[in-house]
């Protein structure tokens, strides 16, 4: 198998009234037709890894390092013109707010036509076909006068199907998607995931899914990968992460879960909070509030520990599974 | 050492049988100005809600947004004015034989929010101890109820007491909103998504408080939520709403054992799986939610029920008994010679 995304030793950090180091070290990578959760609670560094993916981070206040590498592009180096060609060609993203993605001055139908004869060089009446069977693709009724809408006029799922369709209307080979469902009720979140599961298979693209919710990674993603304070600290299947998990935080929070637990029976809990990011880490972030930390996960940072082929951990734990 | 004196809970009137909470017909529509062309129009934010909160226990709503949680959860606070029906704390009608000033102190409410019932101007001391000083503490007394509680909350009051609201977490900042809420020793709290904006190892720690503190100080709960998890794992009972009205409502684990209206199978057949083995293969219902500006006629989940029979969008179903334990459903299946081609024969289960 092929990587379509590739990153090595990524470092994010923002300057300005305070520093905060986002991401620290991080390294994945994407296989063709694969989807990557990348979980974690707030603040975490799924968000800015990702907009890093696209260089979307603001420009003056951001410091990056590393390589991202997508669909053989060395992204940190795209010139503005290749970049723009990048963003929606080769790799294009999706929201928890439409709003984000959709200009609401334009009707639906525009804004997925402009993007075609802008990426494809196709006639403006082409570029309109392509956005009345998008809309179809995405199932949003009555398509042919949907494409006259503005998004206010839309509920929130049809918004979010309006999303995906000028997300994919250039056939990026990498969809970045990040809690596109977590704004949803309940019963559209899961039509929405089940038509993104439909759409990837149906396109072969890639996908890297952020959420901080296991329930929906369980229902998308085939690998996931952990992240706490800016790293990732365990990659694994989804099986792996679930049913195994070997870092002492995706372990607390599995027994954490409220699914399945007695009624009004104790909870597991992890202590504490996250750390600030003011500094970059130079010891395993997690020991002040893990039960298991030794001398060793205060002094250094941990060692990468790999498991199998697609399992890394990052914890002096993991040594003896190796 | 200094005797911590809390203010004095409402007496208990009607004693254990009598429900600490009585809805019947809650009703609340908001108008919305309609545009040139159309007249006004109005949403059905609550129409015509009914249920009973018994002593001690839990009670869980669900349904999606705008469905009616956050207005029924205020109007039972008399935030806002409701258009009709009673509310009864304790065999009490709320504004004849019991004042707004008792029963807000008998009833408290944690938002989501956790930033916007905190003043930032003062400490966390000091919005603690601000409701007992409004209903007449002595302002040395109150300090030590407030320390008190922040303790109880799990929050050392040497570290905390004296900082500001931005200058503590999320997950830290809802427990001083349950502090604050405790402060006025009420009987019954209303808890509306309150643990909804915190992460899941920080949630974990509030739901293990929670439990705690209605055991120490013999609360009555109603808990707001989209998490079904989370519901079921407080609720000793559960309403289900949908568009303003109750479809189901019971003991938790017969809703959710043996789910009887349709929209409550969806909720619970729209969760995302918890086994990678086991993924959903199908969206249990399609489409969005209606507006609950003028909702559908009749049985508002017609639009969108996949057994919708001809009565249905004729006929409102009301809510009838499923069990004998309170387990109620509103859906023309469930009643014998409602019309509905799915509904039990005219002489069945009699
Ligand atoms: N533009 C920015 N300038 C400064 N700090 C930022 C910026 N964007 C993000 N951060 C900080 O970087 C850290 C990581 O943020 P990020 O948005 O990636 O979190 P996340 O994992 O996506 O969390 P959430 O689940 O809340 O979306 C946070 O501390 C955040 O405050
Ligand atoms: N002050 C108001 N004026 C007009 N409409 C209102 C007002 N408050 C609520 N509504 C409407 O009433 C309906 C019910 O709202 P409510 O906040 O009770 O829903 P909810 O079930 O709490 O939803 P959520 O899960 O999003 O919190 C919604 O359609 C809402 O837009
Ligand atoms: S009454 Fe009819 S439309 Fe309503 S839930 Fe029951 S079957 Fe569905
Ligand atoms: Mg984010
Ligand atoms: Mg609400």
């Amino acid at each position: 198998m092929t990587n379509i995304v590739e990153v090595r030793n990524l470092h994010v950090r923002f300057s300005g009234e305070r520093t905060v180091h986002a991401v620290n070290d991080v390294s994945l990578s994407v296989a063709e037709g694969e989807v990557l959760g990348l979980l974690g609670e707030s603040g975490s560094g799924k968000s800015v890894t990702l907009r890093a993916l696209l260089r979307l981070l603001p420009k003056a206040r951001t410091t990056i390092s590393g390589t991202i590498k997508v669909a053989g592009q060395d992204v940190l180096a795209l010139g503005e013109q290749k970049l723009s060609a990048f963003r929606g060609q080769t790799a294009s993203m999706i929201f928890q707010e439409p709003g984000l993605a959709l200009d609401p001055v334009y009707t639906i139908g525009d804004q997925i036509a402009e993007s075609v004869v802008r990426h494809k060089g196709v006639s403006k009446s082409d570029a309109m076909a392509r956005a009345l069977q998008m809309l179809d693709v995405v199932r949003i009724p009555s398509a042919k006068r949907r494409l006259e809408s503005y998004p206010h006029e839309m509920s929130g799922g049809m918004r979010q199907r309006a999303m995906i369709a000028l997300a994919l209307a250039c056939e990026p080979k990498v969809l970045l998607a990040d809690e596109p469902t977590t704004a949803l009720d309940a019963t559209v979140q899961i039509q929405i995931l089940l038509l993104l599961r439909e759409l990837q298979r149906e396109f072969g693209m890639s996908v890297i899914f952020v959420t901080h919710d296991i329930g929906v990674a369980i229902e998308i993603c085939d690998r996931v990968a952990v992240m706490y304070a800016g790293q990732i600290v365990e990659t694994g299947t989804m099986r792996e992460i679930v049913r195994s998990p070997l870092h002492p935080y995706p372990k607390g929070l599995l027994a954490s879960t409220v699914h399945g637990a007695e009624r009004g029976s104790r909870l597991g809990t992890i202590p504490g909070a996250p750390p600030s990011l003011s500094t970059a880490p130079d010891s395993c972030s997690f020991a002040p509030r893990c039960s298991n930390a030794q001398p060793r996960c205060v002094e250094q940072l941990p060692p990468t520990v790999q498991i199998g082929p697609e399992r890394i951990v990052r914890c002096v734990l993991a040594e003896s599974a190796a | 050492m200094t005797e911590v004196t809390a203010l004095a809970p409402l007496e208990d009137l009607g004693g254990e049988a009598q429900p600490l909470l009585t809805v019947r017909g809650l009703t609340k529509h908001f108008p919305v100005r309609g545009d040139l062309f159309s007249p006004r129009k109005t949403v059905h934010a609550v129409d015509d809600v009914s249920f009973e909160v018994a002593k001690g226990e839990t009670v869980g709503i669900v349904g999606e947004s705008g469905c009616g949680k956050s207005t029924t959860a205020r109007l039972l606070m008399h935030l806002m004015d409701y258009d009709s029906g009673d509310i009864i704390y304790d065999g009490m009608k709320v504004g004849r034989e019991l004042s707004l000033r008792d029963l807000r102190r008998a009833m408290q409410m944690v938002f989501q929010d956790s930033y916007a019932s905190l003043n930032p101007r003062l400490t966390i001391e000091e919005s603690i101890a601000f409701g007992p000083r409004v209903h007449g503490m002595a302002a040395a007394e109150a300090q030590l109820l407030a320390r008190d509680l922040l303790g109880k909350v799990g929050l050392r009051p040497e570290t905390f007491a004296n900082r500001y609201p931005h200058e503590i977490s999320g997950g830290q900042r809802q427990r001083v909103n349950i502090a604050r809420a405790l402060a006025l020793s009420p009987r019954l709290v209303i808890l509306d998504e309150a643990v909804s904006a915190l992460d899941k190892s920080v949630e974990a720690q509030v739901l293990n408080l929670l439990v705690d503190l209605k055991r120490e100080f013999g609360l009555t709960y109603i808990f707001i939520s989209h998490d079904l998890n989370v519901v079921r794992y407080i609720s000793d009972r559960v309403l289900v709403m949908y568009l303003g009205q109750v479809v189901e409502l019971g003991p938790i684990d017969g809703v959710w054992g043996n789910p009887v209206h349709p929209y409550t199978r969806a909720l619970l057949a729209a969760m995302p799986t918890s086994d990678p083995d086991n993924r959903t293969q199908i969206a249990p219902i399609t489409g969005d939610p209606p507006n609950p500006i003028d909702p559908p006629q009749a049985c508002r989940f017609h639009t969108r029920c996949p057994f919708v029979d001809t009565v249905c969008s004729m006929v409102a179903p009301k809510l009838a008994d499923i069990g004998t334990d309170g387990h109620q459903a509103a859906c023309h299946m469930a009643v014998a010679g409602s019309g509905h081609s799915r509904a039990p024969g005219p002489n069945a289960g009699t």
